[in-house]
């Protein structure tokens, strides 16, 4: 046998038992999570049913429905405005979460890091029990901190701050806050990895040739982390985009972001090819930031 | 520092004893110290707070009414808890069953097989539930499962098991891969070199020190399936409350402090998992392998 | 069977050897871009000799130990064991036995089940595994320690306990794959003594390789010298280190002075002149000279080559004199240091060079 043919044969074997090792895996997911998404596809596609559900014909008029409306009576196109405010706020609230939890989330991470070695993992310990609780529980936790007769506004009364309760919960406000609590682990726990492969030598080199602290973490610190703050970044804001039950519990009905307005359509409002086209798009803004962070961080692979 | 050599030495030079300003260190940054700290009391405090009210006697949520368990006594009376818990249980722990054994051998298939055609899909996929909103996910499973619902009359809970199961696999997935990638692979050629066949080795060798990367797989898994609300709430036939989604039905109401002592409970029961897998992990690490 | 034509190694030959390599090759990669990491080696291994197969890193050594123990199959060429063809055997039926170079100790067994696993899945009785055990353990002086796991012993400590663990099924042949390289250079001594009493006491044929040229002198029955996936030359550590059959041999082991010379008429003539060797063939040759050969004598005496000193380095016991010929090709001597504090002969003094007569090697450019 020619070491040529011996080869093929051993990759053929490999890929074999590769794949069949994975095969219930697969299956599984196939089932329960990445077919039901192809369902979506076509529904986006189809025409809205009459007791909801979907009908034929094959339409576009769900995805044109997302950015557009027609008037009822003259058919005349403009802006779906309704729409392009939960679209706002779902992206003004990601994108605050993400700055948020980044400037809370860098230092502490540093600090973890600089911790010293025994101490560490506690202190990690500690980042992951947050991370790890019921999301249920986060937001019901941070909901009895902001609510009128909650912790926030009695600790301001009492001390003279404000005379009468400020009203946080069910405004956007109270979304943010409550995406912010939930999610800062996930800016936490990347960025700590990140900085914990940083050689802190480099720090000394930079003091040596005269660098300020703010230089050293400018042009030291931020660039040689940066695949742990893109990942940092991507992790909070995908997550916020499609949140749900944060603002559902802290945003009250009205101030709905992407994820209730989905769900919305495939509730009272029996619009499920437009819920369909709503997730489809909503997942093709994860996979275009998805796409970002692989970029980055196989430029960073490469650099090493 | 400064105090004892001034002792020490009462001659000493003025120089060191009037030095005030600490030792130049080079991972100190100015504020990052008060921010991290603030951060961990952010994270805490609500937590804390909420723990501390599930003892309170009062019904109101921001009095003080003095020590009690009466919320703990209230929800472990209540019948609807009971089951839903029960029921959590039972889809935890299937789905973490059968979504650490997929993965266990996935993670065999992707890290013991070298580079094969298709090992990047067959990441990609494993990874999906992690990629995709799960608002997304759940409407999708909506859909698919409603209409199977329709067509054969099944009403239990299979099709919470196989979302819980599916959506768990990423997470069991992830430490099994890690803890195989950090393998030692000439302890597997050792062992057949000391005449173990592959089963043999599989078993004795491979299996036993793959261990705890399936126990820290199964306990993520048995987590994250305890704590989903969305895909849950979506994919639930009428009556089938998990816990989590009976918490969530108790925010249309009003809220009693039942509601911190189911929390807390369930808190608690997370936090000993997790120390578990605390534990587990850091065992590893001290491993020089 | 073929015998390579270098294969000098008549005293230990025995009717069968332990284990034989015939032309073996091995490639790795595809396709044009593919790299022989083997180039049809043959060798045999007589039974109960100490075989050490050496060269720099990438010659192919610890390819051709892997495809005898089996984790490499060859790309070419057939591997006997005892005269039975192994080539197809799987690592686990066959009966040879291997020390890894990072020992490969079973981190959740203890010492006493590390040494015991070979035999128990060889099926031997539960009685017959332990006796086995202890024996072995006594054997690499280690009986103190069976209960203890891997993780609490030190590098020599693991080293001995991979020796037990692969010496324990009693194999045909043991294979040392660097096993000295990650112990310090004390405890190395130490282990190649250890090593050499274990291979007497066992009679168990070792085949051993290491880039370590004088371990490879000092322990070896005979040498495999090797090169870019080829064997250059096999024979007793003498004979490699007194008659290399070329220059890369000449240079990888020991220090070599190589002076270019000129055959004609059956005689080796230096470019000034002076004849230091005989060989058949005519025309440029190198000629290869130990430093440790070169004795310094008066300038102008007979038979001496003139040469010009350029300096010293005193190495403790020796010195290495710096020496240039009248041609201007740089010649090492080394000779024994002088009790004084005296650094030899000055920079600039003419001296002549003597070289015993058998001392020369004519190598083929």
């Amino acid at each position: 046998m020619t070491s040529g043919a011996a080869e093929a044969a051993g990759l053929r074997r490999r890929t074999r038992a590769g794949w069949l090792l994975s095969t219930p895996a697969l299956v599984l997911l196939a089932a329960g999570a990445a077919g039901p998404l192809l369902v979506v596809l076509v529904f986006s596609f189809l025409s809205q049913g009459e007791y909801g559900g979907v009908s034929l014909p094959f339409s576009g008029e769900a995805w044109f429905r997302i950015f557009l409306q027609r008037d009822i009576f003259d058919g005349t196109v403009s802006a779906a405005d309704a729409h392009l405010a939960i679209f706002w706020r779902s992206v003004w609230i990601s994108l605050a979460t993400t700055l948020i939890t980044f400037a809370m989330g860098l230092p502490t991470a540093w600090f973890i890091a600089t911790r010293p070695p025994g101490q560490r993992s506690l202190w990690l310990f500690l980042i992951t029990i947050p991370f790890w609780t019921n999301l249920l529980i986060r937001t019901f936790a941070i909901m009895e901190v902001i609510r009128n007769e909650g912790l926030l506004n009695t600790a301001l009364l009492s001390l003279g701050v404000i005379d009468q309760p400020i009203q946080i919960l069910f405004t956007d406000w109270a979304t943010l806050i409550g995406t912010t609590y939930v999610y800062l682990p996930l800016m936490v726990l990347p960025l700590y990895a990140a900085i914990d492969r940083f050689d802190m030598r480099l720090l000394e080199a930079g003091y040596d040739l005269y660098a300020s602290r703010w230089s050293v973490l400018r042009r030291v610190i931020l660039p040689l982390v940066r695949p742990g703050i893109v990942a940092g970044c991507i992790l909070v804001f995908i997550p916020s985009l499609g949140a749900y039950v944060t603002p559902r519990i802290l945003g009250g009905g009205k101030n709905m972001m992407i994820g209730n307005f989905i769900e919305l359509q495939f509730g009272q409002a029996r619009n499920w090819p437009l819920g369909a086209a709503l997730s489809m798009a909503l997942m093709v803004v994860v996979m275009a930031a998805l796409l970002v962070y692989v970029r980055v961080s196989a430029r960073e692979g490469r650099d090493d | 520092m400064t105090e004892i050599r001034v002792a020490a030495a009462p001659d000493a030079p003025p120089l060191a004893a009037t030095r005030t300003a600490p030792p130049f260190s080079v991972t100190r940054m100015p504020g990052f110290g008060l921010v991290a700290v603030a951060s961990f009391a952010v994270l805490y405090l609500p937590i804390i707070t909420l723990v501390i009210f599930s003892f309170n006697a009062s019904t109101s949520m921001s009095s003080w009414g003095g020590l009690s368990l009466d919320w703990y006594r209230a929800a472990w009376r209540n019948e609807v808890v009971q089951e839903a818990t029960v029921r959590s249980l039972i889809l935890a722990t299937s789905a973490a069953v059968i979504s650490t054994t997929v993965a266990t051998l996935a993670a065999l298939g992707t890290t013991r097989q070298g580079r094969f055609p298709g090992r990047t899909a067959i990441y990609a996929m494993v990874n999906q539930p992690l990629m995709v909103p799960e608002i997304v996910t759940a409407v999708s499973l909506l859909i698919v499962f409603g209409f199977v619902r329709s067509l054969t009359g099944y009403q239990g809970l299979g099709y919470l098991i196989l979302a819980h199961s599916a959506f768990c696999v990423p997470f069991a997935y992830l430490p099994i891969r890690a803890r195989l990638e950090g393998m030692d692979r000439t302890l597997e050629l050792a062992a057949a070199d000391l005449y173990a066949s592959p089963v043999q080795a599989f078993r004795r060798i491979t299996l036993p020190l793959l261990a705890p990367g399936i126990m820290a797989g199964a306990m993520l898994a048995f987590v994250v399936s305890l704590d989903d609300v969305v895909i849950t709430e979506f994919v639930k036939s009428a009556g089938q409350d998990t816990l989590a989604t009976y918490m969530l039905g108790q925010f249309r109401r009003t809220l009693t402090p039942e509601v911190n002592a189911i929390s807390t409970a369930l808190l608690g029961f997370t936090l000993v998992l997790l120390t578990g897998f605390f534990l587990i992990t850091r065992k590893r690490a001290r491993d020089p392998r | 069977m073929q015998h390579d034509p270098n294969n000098h190694g008549g005293q230990h030959v025995s009717a069968r050897p332990a284990v034989s390599a015939e032309r073996v090759t091995k490639r790795f990669g595809q396709g044009t871009a593919d790299v022989r990491a083997l180039d049809e080696v043959s060798v045999s291994v007589a039974r109960g000799e100490f075989f050490t197969l050496l060269g720099p890193s990438g010659c192919g050594k610890t390819t051709l130990l892997r495809c005898i123990a089996g984790f490499e199959t060859p790309s070419a060429g057939r591997i006997h064991l005892n005269g039975k063809d192994i080539t197809d055997e799987p690592p686990n039926r066959r009966r040879v036995n291997t020390v890894f170079q990072s020992y490969a100790l079973f981190p959740h067994l203890t010492v006493a089940q590390n040494v015991a696993f070979g035999l128990e899945m060889m099926g031997k009785p539960r009685a017959e595994v332990s006796r086995t055990v202890d024996r072995m353990l006594a054997l690499v002086r280690l009986d103190q320690l069976a209960a203890r796991r891997p993780e609490a012993l030190s590098g020599g400590q693991q080293q001995r306990v991979a020796l037990a663990r692969a010496l324990a099924p009693q194999p045909e042949v043991l294979l040392l794959d660097e096993p000295l390289s990650a112990l310090d250079l004390k405890l190395r001594k130490e282990m190649q003594s250890e090593l050499k009493r274990l291979q007497h006491e066992t009679g168990i044929t070792f085949v051993f390789v290491t880039h370590d040229q004088e371990e490879a002198l000092t322990m070896s029955d005979r040498i495999g010298v090797m090169s870019t996936g080829r064997l250059l030359q096999v024979g007793p550590p003498r004979e490699i280190y007194n008659r290399p059959v070329n220059r890369f041999v000449a240079d990888f082991i020991g220090e070599t002075n190589f002076i270019p010379a000129m055959a004609q008429g059956g005689q080796v003539r230096l470019a000034s002149g002076e004849v230091v060797g005989e060989s058949a063939q005519a025309g440029p040759v190198t000629v290869a000279i130990r430093p440790e050969q070169i004795r310094l004598s008066e300038p102008g005496e007979v038979g001496g080559i003139p040469a010009t000193v350029e300096g010293a380095t005193y190495l403790g016991t020796d010195s290495h004199i710096h020496l240039r010929l009248k041609d201007g090709s740089p010649v090492v001597a080394r000779v024994p240091s002088l009790p004084s504090a005296e650094p030899g002969p000055a920079p600039g003094s003419s001296v002549g060079l003597r070289v015993a007569p058998g001392a020369v090697q004519v190598l083929e450019d």
